[in-house]
């Protein structure tokens, strides 16, 4: 064990960093309010996503259903929510008890989560176009007032992410509830040995998760304005990618929190570095999974010594 | 022998005739049993007796399908609420939570905003308490931690308050992991406990350790009690010949008549092994034995050349982690090994694997009527005879075994020790890892290790639990 | 009977048939054949990327496949490209495709191997790569497949359409080799314990290669044959291939959490899949609600065939 395979978090915080120098030294004045607030502006719904994803790959499952669900979130968001706030809300948390109500059957059936989410992606996408089959809808006015706040010194996406960190952590790491959650990851017959429900406690996590990607699309609509049933479906890999960059592990309950955030910190400024880069539009996608690829192997590099894996 | 306070006590569980059914088999048939407070009830039978079931059946993990079970002295309707602990043989820690997490996880009434500090007090106390000078840090994650931390971090759980003080703890195989100073300190917070009025049910294979901590010892068979008396009226002879087995016979048979080759085997640590050969290592568990084993094999066995004729096979003892492929049967579990010997081009001899497979079973004696049958319808004892079987069934030369008897009765080991030694006769070589001394003493030559490293080889008469003991520890105490 | 419903590809086949006579129904028989027909053509595609899928899946947890269609868009980007309508290149075509498939295979494996990445993210990231690499090498231009390779994709052989046979006869392979052969005993055993083959002489790392190879090739000859049967690559021609093959692979009876395959139960469900869309189609669904039913119908039959599982 070295101190990089033992602070986990070291690794995400040392990518990030670097990624940030580079797109400054290529951008001088991105080095500003304004500029860094451009560079992270979609961030935010990218981070609360990827806090959904990392909720549901600490229970040992993963969700295909992301991209869609955060979609539909959206669509609803800009339609009834705009439109009939109650009703909207009432809609928004149906979805969040949908998804609690998924996690409970994926765990009493035993069902395969990889493919019960993907077969929801479809229901998800379904929804999404009955409510929304042409993009439309409008944002409700509070969102995007919170959305393009201007808070002192620091950008808006910034405090949002520290916000985001410093609840999730407080709730999946520091809590007790957040402790059995990862203890289902870890071992769920201990758990449910010493008497605690699993089944409630997956639940809980896909409800958190549902919670959490609702929250996205909220956030995603407060940015864009509008919506439509297409408008978050990269979230899926990003989501996943962004729990991997952040020090994540896909078995055994070994998530944090401060990773994800960073991690999806992380994906968004490569999006935004690319364009700096004055990249062929060609080569825009390629270059992506390239600095997914060589973000991965710097962290294989130095956490590698601590022996096989 | 039990107290005359204690006899007027309600029994703290009371189990009275009963009854465990799957499918037509019967795990436990018709078992009355009461256990009271301040008792050690020493549980021993060989696998398959029934010993899990009935744990299982006192801690609420299975609800018999005849009879009742009750808790009489607290008059708790559930096992929890009476005070029963469990701590099992497969380890049950979360890996990623911190030992004081992994206690929250077991103590669900540690609520509040404080559980955190709460949770590391209660474990340090009941870690110092069982296990003193443990060294073990209460916010360490427990992969990594060694296996022997681990199992003594689950049974200082089980021991921990955890809001209502333990009444009954069942210690199923505890010191399978743990070397010999460690499983001392058990065994003596054992009977601190019980003489404390708590009650233990111990199971363990190490007949000496029944001995040393039972007050009273039940012996199962089949499903049924068949003995139940104070550990006094026992000897040692006598507790196997209840198991329903001969006692296993004195020391190791030398290796006298058995020709001994060249040298086939030689690592870096000076691990040397010769044709025809049994080479025991031997030490302290966690060591570096079980490590020193893997890694012989995995350089020797590549994962990307096809090996045309194995030069090595592998027993695991850890059957869940290393052995067992658990979708398969029995058959297919056996021919693994054999399977480019009883291929022709690429294609396989589905007869030639199946009277292999049958061969097997009757030599090595694994309780099935059809080796069709799934490898998780066995008992423990008997998936790591398939295990054997996978390994000897291969003509490969060495054969290295990662202390394979874990959880295997007192009959089949005698079964093994016989096998090998008719294998090595005809010229294969075994390194075998134990932990137990009459298993090494079965050996012609041992390697201690301690700290990684080899620390003394003894041959023949050399080989006594004395040496190994000298070998294992650091011999030098001030003064 | 009982061991017949026992099998965990019969639901798959159940179900397509359920969709089939469903949508037959409405139209009173009238279409069966063309029906029929159109489910093979098109389940063809599915099937045999499916069975590449299914044999990384097989791998164990964690092990999937996510640059199938890029790898497809990519290998019939290139093999038309290279062919240029022009007649007597098929071959060559089907040269460079499986050769793409090669290459593709290679490197997702040099990634997962070399720099142990999972799997998910290996090959999500190098499909990227893929993707741009096909934008790049395409630039929007849709060449047609020469006319005979053309004529063979969309043609039939014994009333079967040709890419069906060509489907069955990867299916009979795949079988023969998962059942009957070392390879294939070594996959599973990779896939239920890679720690415990590789202890009981399984050469893991050989046997995870050789089917990310495997499976690469099979997406690139699909691939080849879908940017041939449908007149052209599309940039988007893989795009519904990914969750596909997935689905097709669970629906198929194959264990999503490796060690054990189900080679007929593929085939079913590829039929399945485009059953059901035109069920839906010819009941006159809009295109949302036939993607609720969709999903509603994919997770119930994973729940069905779940059930089962858990009684027996």
């Amino acid at each position: 064990m070295n101190f990089l395979a033992r602070h986990r978090i070291v690794l995400p915080i040392v990518s990030l960093a670097v990624l940030l120098a580079a797109t400054f030294w290529m951008q001088p004045r991105a080095m500003s309010y304004f500029g860094v607030n451009l560079l992270f502006n979609l961030a935010v719904p990218i981070a609360l996503a990827t806090i959904a994803q990392m909720l549901i790959i600490m229970v040992n499952d993963i969700d295909l259903s992301t991209g869609a669900f955060v979609s539909l979130a959206a669509c609803v968001t800009a339609t009834l929510l705009n439109d009939a706030p109650l009703f909207g809300a009432l809609v928004l948390a149906g979805l969040v008890l949908a998804y609690a109500v998924l996690g409970a059957v994926i765990h009493a059936l035993a069902l395969p989560a990889i493919v019960v989410t993907l077969g929801m992606s479809f229901v998800w996408g379904g929804l999404a176009l009955v409510l929304l089959p042409s993009p439309g809808g409008a944002s409700p006015g509070w969102i995007r007032t919170l959305m393009t706040v201007k808070p002192p010194l620091v950008p808006m996406a910034v405090v949002a992410a520290i916000l985001i960190a410093a609840v999730t952590h407080l709730l999946v790491i520091r809590s007790g509830i957040g402790t059995m959650l990862r203890g289902v990851g870890g071992n769920a017959r201990a758990v449910a040995r010493s008497g605690g429900s699993v089944m409630r406690l997956k639940a809980l996590a896909y409800g958190l998760a549902g919670l959490f990607n609702v929250l996205a699309g909220m956030a995603l609509v407060g940015l864009t304005t509008s919506a439509d049933a297409n408008i978050a479906l990269r979230y899926t890999l990003l989501s996943i990618a962004g729990v991997i960059l952040g020090g994540g592990e896909f078995t055994g309950g070994k998530v944090s929190p401060t990773g994800a955030v960073i991690g999806a910190l992380t994906l968004t400024l490569a999006a935004s570095f690319l364009s700096f880069l004055r990249l062929s539009p060609d080569w825009q996608i390629g270059a992506q999974g390239a600095i997914l690829i060589l973000v991965l192997t710097a962290r294989l590099l130095f956490t590698r010594r601590s022996g096989p894996a | 022998m039990t107290t005359s306070a204690a006899d007027k006590a309600a029994p703290l569980v009371a189990l009275t005739d009963a009854r465990m059914q799957f499918g037509a088999v019967r795990a436990l048939d018709g078992v009355s049993l009461e256990i009271r407070a301040g008792e050690c009830l020493g549980l021993v039978g060989h696998n398959g007796a029934g010993k899990s079931t009935l744990v299982n059946v006192v801690n609420a993990g299975l609800t018999p399908t005849g009879g009742s079970v009750s808790f009489p002295a607290s008059g708790a309707p559930s096992a929890r609420g009476a005070g029963v602990r469990s701590v099992f043989q497969e380890l049950s820690l979360c890996p990623n939570l911190t030992v004081a997490e992994n206690l929250k996880i077991a103590h669900e009434g540690l609520k509040g905003l404080r559980w955190r500090g709460a949770a590391r007090a209660e474990i340090r106390e009941s870690l110092d308490r069982v296990f003193p000078g443990h060294g073990i840090d209460a916010d360490a994650e427990v992969d990594t931690l060694s296996i022997a931390q681990r199992q003594m971090v689950e049974i200082a759980i089980g021991f921990a308050p955890r809001g209502q003080a333990a009444q009954l703890v069942i210690l199923d195989e505890p010191t399978s992991s743990l070397d010999g100073g460690i499983a001392q300190q058990l065994l003596t917070h054992v009977r601190r406990f019980c003489e404390a009025g708590g009650a233990v049910i111990f199971i363990s294979h190490m007949l000496g350790e029944i001995f040393e901590v039972a007050s009273r010892v039940i012996v199962m068979k089949d499903g049924k009690v068949v003995a139940d008396r104070p550990a006094g009226e026992f000897t040692r002879k006598g507790l196997v010949d209840a198991m329903g087995h001969v006692a296993p016979e004195g020391t190791g048979a030398a290796a006298a008549e058995r020709r001994i080759g060249v040298e086939v085997v030689r690592t870096p640590e000076g691990l040397t092994a010769r044709e025809g050969e049994i080479v025991g290592l031997s030490g302290l568990a966690g060591h570096g034995q079980a490590e020193a084993l893997a890694r012989l094999y995995l350089d020797t066995a590549s994962a990307w050349r096809r090996p045309g004729a194995a030069r090595m096979v592998f027993v695991a003892g850890d059957r869940g982690r290393d052995g067992v492929l658990p979708l398969w049967s029995i058959l297919r579990n056996v021919s693994v090994s054999i399977l480019p010997e009883i291929a022709r081009r690429g294609l396989l001899d589905r007869t030639r694997e199946a009277a292999v497979a049958k061969d097997w079973k009757r030599r090595i004696g694994i309780r099935t009527d059809d080796v069709a049958n799934p490898i998780l319808s066995l008992s423990g004892g008997n998936q790591q005879k398939v295990l054997f079987a996978r390994a000897l069934a291969s003509a490969a030369p060495v054969v290295v075994m990662d202390d394979p008897m874990r959880g295997v009765d007192v009959g089949t080991k005698q079964d093994v020790y016989a096998m090998i030694r008719a294998e090595a006769a005809k010229g294969r070589t075994f390194l075998w890892y134990s932990t137990e001394t009459e298993e090494v003493r079965q050996c012609d030559r041992v390697f201690v290790f301690r700290d990684g490293a080899i620390s003394a080889e003894l041959t023949g008469a050399d080989i006594t639990e004395e040496r190994i003991l000298e070998a294992s520890f650091e011999m030098q105490d001030a003064g | 009977m009982s061991a017949l419903i026992a099998r965990p590809w019969i639901w798959s086949w159940l179900a397509a048939a359920l969709a089939f006579a469903l949508t037959v129904s409405l139209t009173g028989g009238r279409g069966a054949g063309e029906l029929a027909y159109a489910a093979l053509s098109f389940g063809a595609f599915a099937a045999i990327v499916g069975m590449g899928q299914m044999l990384v899946i097989t791998l164990g947890p964690g092990n999937v496949d996510l640059s199938i269609p890029a790898t497809m868009t990519l290998a019939g980007t290139l093999a038309l490209k290279a062919m240029g309508s022009d007649p007597g290149t098929a071959a060559m075509g089907l040269a460079i495709a499986l050769a793409v498939g090669l290459g593709v295979g290679l490197a997702n494996f040099a990634l997962i191997y070399l720099l142990r990445l999972p799997p998910i993210i290996a090959t999500l990231a190098a499909s990227l790569i893929y993707q741009s690499l096909a934008i790049w090498s395409n630039r929007g231009l849709r060449i047609k497949p020469p006319e005979g390779l053309a004529d063979f994709s969309t043609g039939r052989t014994l009333a079967v359409p040709n890419v069906a046979w060509v489907g069955l006869a990867i299916a009979v392979v795949v079988w023969v080799v998962l059942e009957r052969s070392t390879w294939g005993r070594w996959l599973m055993a990779t896939g239920q314990n890679m720690r415990a083959a590789r202890l009981a002489g399984v050469p893991v790392q050989r046997v995870r290669f050789a089917t990310y190879l495997a499976v690469a090739v099979l997406a690139g000859l699909t691939g080849y044959l879908l940017a041939s049967f449908s007149g052209g690559a599309a940039l988007n021609m893989g795009q519904e291939y990914l969750l596909m093959s997935i689905a097709v692979v669970v629906i198929g009876g194959s264990s999503i959490a490796g060690g054990y395959s189900n080679v007929p139960g593929v085939w079913g469900a590829a039929l399945f899949m485009f059953l059901v869309v035109s069920m839906l189609n010819s009941y006159g669904a809009p295109a949302g609600l036939r993607l609720v039913l969709t999903g509603t119908i994919i997770i119930g039959i994973v729940i069905a065939a779940s059930t089962r599982r858990v009684r027996t």
